[in-house]
């Protein structure tokens, strides 16, 4: 996949990751690895920035003796997935466009 | 590798990032391995899709944009220690008139030029008031009925107005291209600042 596309849906991935339940990093690239291959460091930047734009929060949770950090969405958050979800309605519109003359040496 | 081994490598391969940078990202890295092994993961197999050290910190810095690196290599590595404190407080008897006769020293140079400047303004001021005193001098020798000296001292007088005249669009050049100066040399300064920055 293109790299640029990779990226503007990689923060939406992780958003819809968190956006049933509270998750942890672990959690969330195996969610997501069906779909989208995601290393540790790549997520760890998307967490970050998702965090600085109040799209989600943290919190430390003890788990086995040791911390385990768990992301929650913000409202904001969820707003960003609906506002994904309208730009890609219009996407499809287009997509129907473009892909609307492949039968023209039929 | 095993786990404490990777975080003790990771942790001095990141040391250019900031203390509290590196305890985030170590931690991250600390629960991503944990979660695996709890998962029913080896260590090995765990710390074998982690990847080596060398190729986390690659991915590390590559998601770090580098004026993020660049602002944090600028940022001094440690605060100034007390007795450094104290050795600048008791040493500015010393540095404080040395920088002070430095500046001074810059300041009646730029002085230097600029009287220079005011020389050459009096000159084309003087030749201007030599043409009065030509004029009136020569009007004088013509009531005298010396009409020799009166023409001498016209001519005298037309030639105080030309070199005045000279001199004046001279001072003027001259103001400009040092005002012009001035600023160019302030601007190399500034660059070479930065240019230590950076």
């Amino acid at each position: 996949m293109d790299i640029q596309l990779k990226r503007g849906l990689l923060d939406v991935c992780v958003l819809a990751a968190i956006k049933n339940k509270d998750s942890y990093g672990y959690q969330i690239i195996k969610e997501m690895k069906p779909y989208l291959e995601l290393s540790e460091s790549t997520l760890y930047t998307i967490l970050k920035r998702l965090e600085s734009a109040d799209q989600l929060t943290v919190r430390s949770v003890e788990h086995d003796g040791r911390l385990r950090k768990y992301y929650h969405i913000t409202d904001s958050g969820l707003g960003r997935i609906e506002e994904f979800k309208e730009d890609w309605k219009e996407i499809l519109a287009i997509y129907d466009f473009i892909t609307r003359e492949d039968n023209r040496y039929e | 590798m095993n786990r404490e081994r990777f975080i003790s490598e990771l942790r001095e391969a990141l040391r250019g990032l900031s203390q509290s940078d590196i305890d985030e990202r170590v931690e991250f890295y600390s629960e991503m391995i944990n979660d695996r092994m709890e998962d029913g993961l080896t260590e090995e197999e765990a710390m074998a899709e982690i990847g080596s050290v060398e190729s986390v910190v690659e991915q590390i810095m590559g998601e770090i944009p580098i004026t993020a690196l660049v602002k944090e290599k600028v940022r001094p590595k440690r605060k100034l220690k007390a007795w450094e404190i104290v050795l600048l407080v008791l040493g500015s008897p010393v540095w404080l008139p040395l920088l002070i006769a430095a500046l001074a020293v810059l300041l009646s140079l730029y002085i230097v030029v600029w009287s220079v400047v005011i020389c050459f303004y009096a000159a084309a001021v003087s030749l201007a008031a030599g043409v009065i005193a030509a004029l009136v001098g020569a009007f004088g020798y013509l009531r005298l009925g010396k009409p020799a000296a009166a023409l001498f001292a016209a001519g005298a007088a037309i030639a105080c107005a030309g070199l005045s005249i000279l001199m004046s669009v001279f001072c003027v050049w001259l103001t400009k291209a040092i005002v012009k100066g001035t600023g160019k040399v302030l601007l190399k300064i500034k660059r070479s600042f930065v240019g230590k920055g950076e």
